[in-house]
Formats: structure tokens, C-alpha cells, sequence
């Protein structure tokens, strides 16, 4: 039985272990700021088309959706609070990080991976570079930065989306009635929670990503095994975290 | 007069070196060596016998589970992450397929030990780099990426990188593993060069018993520019040590001549002589 739960539990102390170095490294020189600017431009502006197509569908459907519940009730008209709601506390962070942990929790570990495997991690430590401040931390960063901004962008699009279903389509409401109602339903309550889960998802996406990638072991077959894991693991994470962060929220 | 190894001073020393993944049976076993300066040490095995664990170990990669490990006079043992780099910045090393960082040039790729360690710019180290490239005959691929050479190439490069800080330990794993006899001879001859031009140590794995034997009876002829045998009453000879070792332990140390006189059928394999008939 101790068995079984050893492997998760080393997993996750090495997981809080590789959290805190990489987060102390982040004020602690040498800063590699190429490095940081270019994993931005891998994990947030490569994501952004996507993100945008996942947010404006995301925000139709719901609407979509909604159009036959609201009338049942009479209140079409509150179809603008519920697709803004619904985008800013939870889908638009969820939908956002699952499709970024896809996309590249699965990169990182891949590359990572592969560098272990042909012992260009060993070779960095050789040559005198810690690999967490060259390669893990700017990887965070560069998570840290863009996912937040990469939610924003997804929750606005999909409210969007929510309009052109509800007004143009549907015609459920007016489009002021629309704007105002998305706009006034927002508290800050909703908008700190939609901006703290992204946060909290880029420290897993990256994190899992770079310490399955370290992990690897057992040549190629071993990178596509990080790989595949690092995946599931950050998803079910998101999950999991998703459902305390709002836990949390709904009291305040 | 030759000079006698035990007075020079000590680079390397491994004091019962023991390690084990998890609880696993042991990679390396009581494992004691000692390199002086100066010298060549020629570490054979069969595939997982501990060769390239032992370099790990003694470059401070990997952590020994119990013995001390001695590093230019200092015991290095338990030192931190951040202590070990000053220490590595003393030694140079060839990992198997190069070890070369796929996203850097070639040229940034051999810069990379000046301008990590010294915080150089790349374009006050070029004249340097430009030089180690050239030693290797790769003076034309700066510019070129690790994937766009052939895995000749990318050992020759690795060499340029290893040498490049002016080391004072050299450890090359696995330097000929995967090349063909003609390339794997020219990689040989570069490293018994490099040996002669910077006198330094170096430990070299292996398990082609050829490499072994032509470290220890070649140097190279600056003038000539090409190998040569050296004679048999040159201190040189007496420098270069070989060693074998076998699930972990080490079963053999001593110069060719005691190698081949071996009668343990597993330590005759490394042996030219042997091998030969």
C-alpha cells in the first residue's frame, strides 16, 4: 500500500522543490532575458490564434445553450450576465489553460526530454549553467506572463461570440441590453478570481511540463512517455485546482 | 631522467566511491582511482560496466551514495551546486554524442564555457573560437546548427568545446562510440593533440581496446603534423595507465604491457595484443 503512494509523493515533493528553486531564481542573477522573450513568443503569442478560436465558440455556445433555459423563464435578456460570468470565473481560465497545457506542457517536457536524453542537460551543468535558471525559470516567466493575458483575450472573445449568437442570430436581446448586462454583472470578485486561476494554471503548465521533461529517462521512447504524462498530469491539475480556487471564492 | 608519477601532483582522486539508484544493486562498487597530472588514463568495460558513471561522479553530476571524491587537492564531496561550477570550470569534457545545445550555432555552441563563465561578449572570444574550430578542421561551420553536422563532426566540435577554457582535467566519454575505424582514428589523433598541446590530464572511456592502445604508443609530431610512435624508452609511455572495469568494480589497473600479460579472459578483451590473433 506505501508502495503505491511513494511515486506520487516523491513526484510532488520534487514538484515543490522545483517550484521553489525556479521561483527563487527569478531574482537571483544571471537573468536570461532572451530566453524569457523567446519562451513568451513560443507559449503566448503561438497560442493566441487558438485561443481565440476555443474563446469565441466557447462564448456561442454557451449562449446557445442558455437561449433555451433563459426562455423557459422569460429572461433571455439576462444572456449577457450568464455568458460573462460563466467565461470570466471558469471557462474562459479552464479552457484556456487546458488547450495552453496541451499545446505546450507537452512542448516543454518534449524538449526538455530530449535535451536530458542526449545529455545536453548534463553538458549545461558541465559548463557551468544551472539548467532550473536557464531552463526552467524562464519557461515560468514566460507561462506566468502570457496565460493571464491569453485569458483576457479568450474571455473577450467569447463574449463575443455570446453576442453574435444572442443579437444577430437568436435575437434574444438587444445589443445594449447585451453589453450592459456583461458589463455591469462582472465584480471584482469574478475578475480576480478569472485572473489568479491562470496564474496558478501557468505555475503547473510550466512547472509539469519542465519536470517531467528533467525526469526523462530511457532514451526516445522515455521523451514521448514525459510527454504523454506531462500532459495528463497538468490537465488533471488545472482541474483539481480549478475546483479549490473557486471553493475558496464563492465564500469570500 | 623521468620523472615518477607519485610526485606529481594529484588532479583526481576517487576514495570508495560507491552509488546506487533507488535500491537498486549498485552502478558503482568501492570504486578507488587516482590521476596525477600529466597523466592518461584509459577507463575500459562492456557496455553498463560503470565507465561513464564514474565520469559523472567525478565531474560532481552525479551524487556517490558513500566515498569522498578529491578534485585538485579540495575534497568536493559534499559541495554545493553552486561550489561545483568553479570546480568544473577546471575541467573539460566530451559527452557521448557530444552533448552539443541544439538551438546554438556551432560558433556559440564553442563560445558558450567563455562567455557563460567570464560574462565575455561572443564577439570578443570569436578570434578564440575561430582557433579551436580550426584545430578540429571545422573552421568553415560556424554558423552552421549541431544537426546540420555528421556525428564525426559533432564529436570534433565537442573536442573544440571541451579544450577551449583551457582545462587542466580532460574527460572524454565515449569519444569513438557509433563512428567508423577511419573516423574514430581521426577523433583519437585530435585528442592525443589536444593532450600534447595542453598537457593536460585526461581520462578517456572507451571500450574499443584500438583507442586505448594508440594513446598510449603515439604522439603527435608538431613538425611532421602527423602521429608517430613513441619510442620505448620515453617517459610518455610511462604516463598513460589503463584501467578495467566490470559490473561496477574496477578489476584492472596498469600500463599496456600488464594488460596484455592478463590472464583473465574478461580483462583479455581489451587487450591488442590478444584481440589481434
Amino acid at each position: 500500500m506505501l508502495d503505491i503512494l511513494k511515486s506520487p509523493i516523491v513526484t510532488f515533493q520534487e514538484f515543490i522543490l522545483l517550484a521553489g528553486r525556479a521561483t527563487a531564481n527569478i531574482v537571483r542573477r544571471p537573468f536570461y532575458g532572451s530566453d524569457v522573450i523567446l519562451q513568451m513568443d513560443t507559449i503566448g503569442v503561438g497560442s493566441l490564434p487558438i485561443t481565440i478560436l476555443i474563446g469565441f465558440f466557447s462564448g456561442a455556445v454557451m449562449a446557445l445553450q442558455m437561449s433555451r433555459a433563459l426562455s423557459q423563464y422569460g429572461a433571455t435578456g439576462q444572456v449577457g450576465q450568464i455568458t460573462a460570468i460563466t467565461l470570466v470565473r471558469e471557462l474562459g481560465p479552464v479552457l484556456t489553460a487546458l488547450l495552453v497545457a496541451g499545446r505546450n506542457a507537452s512542448g516543454i517536457a518534449s524538449e526538455l526530454g530530449s535535451m536530458k536524453v542526449t545529455e545536453q542537460i548534463d553538458a549545461m551543468r558541465a559548463l557551468g549553467t544551472d539548467p532550473i535558471k536557464k531552463l526552467v525559470t524562464p519557461r515560468l516567466i514566460a507561462t506566468c506572463f502570457t496565460l493571464p493575458l491569453l485569458t483576457i483575450v479568450a474571455d473577450f472573445i467569447g463574449i463575443i461570440g455570446g453576442y453574435l449568437v444572442a443579437v444577430p442570430l437568436l435575437a434574444l436581446t438587444t445589443t445594449s441590453q447585451y453589453w450592459n448586462n456583461a458589463w455591469r454583472s462582472l465584480e471584482y470578485n469574478d475578475i480576480t478570481q478569472g485572473l489568479f486561476k491562470p496564474l496558478v494554471f501557468a505555475y503547473i503548465i510550466a512547472l509539469v511540463g519542465c519536470l517531467y521533461g528533467i525526469r526523462t529517462t530511457g532514451g526516445t521512447q522515455g521523451v514521448g512517455r514525459a510527454t504523454t504524462q506531462a500532459v495528463v498530469v497538468a490537465s488533471v491539475w488545472i482541474f483539481v485546482c480549478t475546483f479549490l480556487i473557486t471553493r475558496i471564492f464563492v465564500n469570500i | 631522467m623521468p620523472t615518477h608519477a607519485t610526485e606529481r601532483p594529484c588532479i583526481l582522486r576517487l576514495q570508495n566511491i560507491s552509488l546506487a539508484f533507488g535500491e537498486g544493486a549498485k552502478v558503482l562498487d568501492n570504486v578507488s582511482l587516482e590521476m596525477r597530472a600529466g597523466e592518461t588514463k584509459i577507463i575500459l568495460g562492456a557496455a553498463g560496466a560503470g565507465k561513464s558513471v564514474m565520469l559523472k561522479v567525478a565531474l560532481g553530476l552525479l551524487k556517490p551514495t558513500e566515498g569522498r571524491i578529491f578534485l585538485f587537492g579540495h575534497d568536493v564531496t559534499d559541495y554545493t551546486e553552486n561550489q561545483w561550477y568553479e570546480v568544473r570550470s577546471h575541467i573539460g569534457v566530451l559527452f557521448q554524442e557530444g552533448g552539443l545545445f541544439d538551438s546554438l550555432t556551432i560558433e556559440e555552441n564553442v563560445a558558450y564555457p567563455l562567455v557563460n563563465r567570464s560574462s565575455k561578449k561572443p564577439e570578443e572570444v570569436h578570434p578564440q573560437v575561430e582557433e579551436a574550430l580550426r584545430f578540429v578542421e571545422l573552421g568553415h561551420t560556424l554558423e552552421k546548427f549541431p544537426s546540420e553536422l555528421s556525428g564525426g563532426m559533432r564529436r570534433r566540435v565537442g573536442i573544440a568545446r571541451a579544450g577551449i577554457s583551457d582545462p587542466a582535467l580532460l574527460l572524454y566519454d565515449s569519444p569513438t562510440a557509433g563512428l567508423d575505424p577511419i573516423t574514430a582514428n581521426n577523433i583519437m589523433s585530435l585528442i592525443i593533440q589536444e593532450r600534447e598541446t595542453r598537457n593536460a590530464t585526461s581520462a578517456i572511456v572507451t571500450h574499443r581496446f584500438q583507442d586505448g592502445h594508440i594513446m598510449a604508443n603515439f604522439r603527435y609530431n608538431p613538425d611532421s603534423k602527423r602521429l608517430e610512435r613513441i619510442p620505448d624508452d620515453s617517459p610518455l609511455r610511462q604516463s598513460t595507465r589503463f584501467v578495467v572495469m566490470r559490473d561496477g568494480q574496477i578489476v584492472f589497473e596498469g600500463s599496456e604491457a600488464e594488460l596484455d600479460a592478463s590472464t583473465d579472459p574478461y580483462i583479455a578483451k581489451f587487450s591488442m595484443q590478444r584481440s589481434a590473433h
